[in-house]
């Protein structure tokens, strides 16, 4: 056993795990100020210098409240559901490579938890069981509108998991690889995969909304028609894991979208600038996470902009827009890989 | 990893017994769901792992969602099954033991107990799958998709045909 190896992976998962937390914790207090900056308004700024303690408030006060589980409710599933939301929310994050290599006392390490060569469809597959964590807690609660919401958020995220795939497919003719490591380190040198796959990225990018549940495609919680959807019957904490679930899940997509599309870690002119490798690697990360926080920022900016679509208005956009664009995409990627032969 | 084995195993034949088990089918497909990703479990320790993935996305993440899907739209629940009269609990006993007997006996001399082929440890990777099934297994694949898009558009058939009558 590798024990120092160990240690720091150990050290690693835990630094990531809060980095996760802290992200999503700011992306609601994010989310207010740009929801006011878009309608004029000055937003929280009650709690510390310019609001800054409102998430640690809304946490204190999510704990702090009554927890309420309905009589009439599943009380096992009730609890599974959340469980299920947050594990694979933060389970997502494992195999996204957050760095280049760190030398610590002549050893190399990697800033990435580990890298899988199926990396991309590990990604996959978690998003894809993250339906359960809403459907079990939406059928749990027992509640008319809870079932409506948790059936429209499953059937949105089957519907749109076809065309993500399918934009997945295009990009691994381009890349040759799943492993996430091996993706950005091919997009060194400003070729980030966006300039190739223009519309696989914009395909991806829609699946990705549509995935987190945000804005244009939230018809699983639309309150206007169903209250609150999946999570109505949920109090304290468990109204508060599905909510902060959603913010996981919109950071680790961002990641996602910069790792695959926009060069994950890379960063331009990194190589003319003559830097020590460790701080080549760490001044990469934090491009990598500004890049993040630019697509955590366009999810806020588009949320505050669009109107919501309707169920057949989503329906349609998903099975006759996107998939059959995301196939041709395939087809043109193949077609243009077969003439040029740069497989 | 013998331990894992074990583990795995374990969770397994625990959640598949409780799939038979369970009176409410809810509780049945979410242990199905568990037993599922002890098998991906399974394919990792053998080191497929575009095998694990593959399971877990279409198994646990299409097929199990669509299951869950019809139990929760026809809201089955534990009340709903029929109460079993004692006669009809015998006879199914009888020929469940009398259909293992029959399977015990035509299994017999069939059973091996060492490997067949070397263990490739790169057999579940995915340049190695995609290899196989490109080129050993290129007819029977290609034969199998098209048997998929015939049982999707015949699914579409039968969306559309409620359509006209509506």
């Amino acid at each position: 056993m590798d024990w120092t190896l160990l240690l720091y992976k150990t050290i690693f998962l835990f630094i990531i795990f809060l980095i996760t937390l802290v992200v999503a914790m700011y992306s609601t207090y994010g989310e207010r100020k740009v929801a006011a900056f878009m309608q004029d308004r000055i937003g929280p700024n009650r709690a510390g210098i310019f609001g800054l303690l409102q998430p640690l408030a809304d946490g204190v006060k999510m704990f702090m409240k009554e927890e309420i589980i309905p009589l009439t409710a599943n009380k096992k599933l009730f609890i599974l559901g959340p469980s299920i939301a947050m594990s694979t929310a933060l389970l997502t994050g494992v195999v996204i490579p957050w760095g280049g290599m760190l030398n610590i006392g002549g050893r190399e390490f990697s800033m990435q938890i580990t890298d899988l060569n199926i990396g991309i469809l590990y990604v996959f597959a978690m998003v894809s069981i993250g339906v359960y964590g809403i459907m079990i807690g939406g059928w749990a609660s027992n509640n008319k509108y809870a079932l409506l919401g948790a059936i429209r958020a499953a059937s949105q995220m089957i519907s749109y998991e076809l065309a993500m795939g399918m934009s997945i497919v295009a990009l691994v003719l381009t890349t040759g690889t799943l492993s996430l490591h091996e993706i950005v380190s091919q997009q060194h040198g400003m070729h980030w995969n966006v300039f190739y796959q223009p519309l696989g990225f914009l395909i991806f990018m829609t699946c990705a909304f549509a995935e987190t549940n945000r804005a244009p495609f939230d018809l699983p919680e639309c309150e206007t028609e169903l209250i609150g959807g999946y999570h109505t019957e949920y109090s304290s904490m468990k109204l508060g894991f599905y909510l902060f679930a959603e913010y996981i899940n919109m950071f680790i997509s961002s990641a996602v979208i910069v790792t695959l599309y926009f060069g994950g870690f890379n960063m331009p002119f990194i190589d003319q600038l003559g830097l020590s490798p460790n701080f080549v690697t760490l001044l990469g990360s934090l491009f990598f996470f500004l890049k993040i926080f630019a697509f955590i920022f366009l999810f806020m900016w588009i949320r505050w902009t669009l109107p919501r679509f309707r169920y057949d208005q989503l329906m349609n956009l998903g099975w006759k827009g996107l998939l059959p664009l995301a196939i041709f995409n395939i087809m043109a990627t193949g077609v243009y890989y077969y003439f040029t032969e740069l497989i | 990893m013998i331990f894992l084995f074990y583990f795995l195993s374990a969770i397994m034949i625990i959640s598949a017994l409780l799939v038979v088990l369970s009176r409410s089918p809810i509780n049945s497909v979410i242990f199905l769901i568990i037993c599922f990703i002890a098998m991906a479990g399974h394919y990792i320790l053998l080191n497929a792992q575009f095998l694990a993935v593959v399971h877990i996305i279409v198994y646990t993440g299409a097929i199990m969602v669509l299951f869950l899907f019809v139990i929760m739209l026809l809201n089955l629940n534990k009340a709903n099954i029929p109460q079993k009269t004692s006669l009809t609990r015998i006879a199914a006993v009888v020929t469940a033991g009398l259909f293992f007997l029959v399977i015990l006996a035509a299994t017999r001399h069939t059973f091996e107990f060492h490997a067949r082929y070397a263990f490739n440890s790169n057999i579940g990777l995915v340049s190695d799958v995609g290899k196989v099934l490109f080129h050993e297994f290129l007819l029977p694949f290609e034969i199998s998709s098209i048997l998929f898009i015939s049982s999707m558009i015949g699914a579409v058939m039968f969306g559309k045909r409620d359509v006209k009558e509506l």
